[in-house]
């Protein structure tokens, strides 16, 4: 009995806070991990459309992105536009804008290269199609249509 | 003994401060990977490819028009509606003799394809329709190649093709690789997956 008095007069200890920066340490290393730094400020809107049948790319030094869609809020227009790096371009950019890529890239990999068409689900098909039409005459054959992954029921209004 | 107790002991207490810190900044940059969609391969160049015959029967012709409106062979359809048509063409298997499909289980009608080696799927549309529109197409026609393979992936292997995919991907997979990429090849082969979206002339 005498054991369980002398507890209760202890006061209640403090919580020690030490693992608190290995939790953090933990979050921040999942985080780290998980980062991919977006090399591209996004200055066309990017709403993805939804599909159930897709890929994964899985390696990101062999993709090269394209990105259309109307401007967003900051610049003007209401057409869909076209954006490569960093920078709002025209139709004809774009055999230059891949040459140079597969030119920047090595030897060996330059066969699986892929171009990304990251569009936003309201640009009409005849820019998609041009920009296809412009692949192919640089022989950038193998593309992949960026989709988030969801039903496409709802794609259709 | 008594110079080691007398060690300072750094304080740690400031570290969960740079952590934190360290933490928030990634949070905010954080863009988690969102590389994935559908994969296509285009056509080459125009002038590169001298025109090529296909018997009318052996194309099924899907059209998006500029109201976003979907036309199969002519016919006003549901996307519901479009995976069901574009199977029961696959897997038609209507040919005769040569082009006789033997794994087929369709209808054998003779409007529809011969062999779904034959098979091609052509995709048009319209400048004016939707990318999300186009987009929902080109994953119900897929997803028919799929359901396809994946019966006969069952039908032969006992697994599913899409299975049979992951475990090829999987590092965890320790089956034999060399096998399973030869026997998904032969699923490919059953069902080869012609979406074409060149121009077609009717003759």
């Amino acid at each position: 009995m005498s054991k369980f008095r002398k507890k209760q007069k202890v006061a209640l200890p403090e919580i020690s806070t030490a693992s608190l920066p290995d939790i953090v340490f933990m979050l921040l290393f999942f985080f780290m991990v998980a980062t991919i730094m977006r090399k591209d400020i996004l200055m066309v809107e990017n709403k993805l459309p939804m599909a159930d049948q897709i890929e994964k790319l899985e390696k990101r030094d062999l993709i090269m992105n394209i990105y259309v869609g109307k401007p967003s809020s900051r610049y003007l227009g209401t057409e869909g536009r076209i954006q490569l790096n960093d920078k709002f371009a025209k139709l004809e950019d774009i055999k230059p804008f891949i040459l140079s890529e597969i030119a920047s890239k090595r030897d060996g990999v330059k066969p699986f290269l892929i171009t990304s068409l990251k569009v936003d689900k309201k640009t009409k098909m005849g820019l998609v199609n041009d920009i296809k039409k412009e692949l192919r005459e640089v022989d950038a054959l193998k593309i992949n249509y960026a989709t988030i992954q969801g039903g496409t029921t709802n794609n259709i209004p | 003994m008594k110079t080691r107790r007398l060690a300072p002991s750094v304080n740690a207490g400031s570290m969960a401060d740079i952590a934190f810190l360290l933490l928030i900044f990634f949070l905010v940059s954080t863009t988690i990977a969102t590389d994935q969609g559908i994969s296509r391969k285009l056509p080459p160049k125009l002038n590169d490819t001298p025109p090529i015959t296909i018997r009318e029967r052996n194309i099924f012709r899907v059209e998006l028009n500029q109201l976003n409106e979907l036309l199969v062979e002519g016919e006003l359809v549901s996307l519901e509606d479009l995976k069901d048509k574009a199977i029961s063409f696959l897997d038609n298997g209507g040919g005769v003799s040569g082009e006789a499909c033997s794994y087929c289980r369709g209808s054998k009608g003779i409007t529809s394809s011969d062999n779904p080696k034959k098979a091609v799927i052509s995709l048009q549309s319209s400048r004016e329709t939707n990318y999300e529109t186009y987009i929902a197409v080109q994953d119900q026609l897929v997803s028919a190649y799929t359901e396809l393979r994946n019966r006969e992936a069952m039908r032969l292997y006992g697994v599913l093709f899409t299975t049979m995919e992951e475990n090829l991907k999987s590092v965890h997979y320790d089956g034999d690789k060399a096998k399973l990429r030869e026997r998904i090849k032969h699923i490919q082969m059953m069902y080869p997956e012609k979406i074409s979206e060149a121009e077609t002339k009717m003759e």
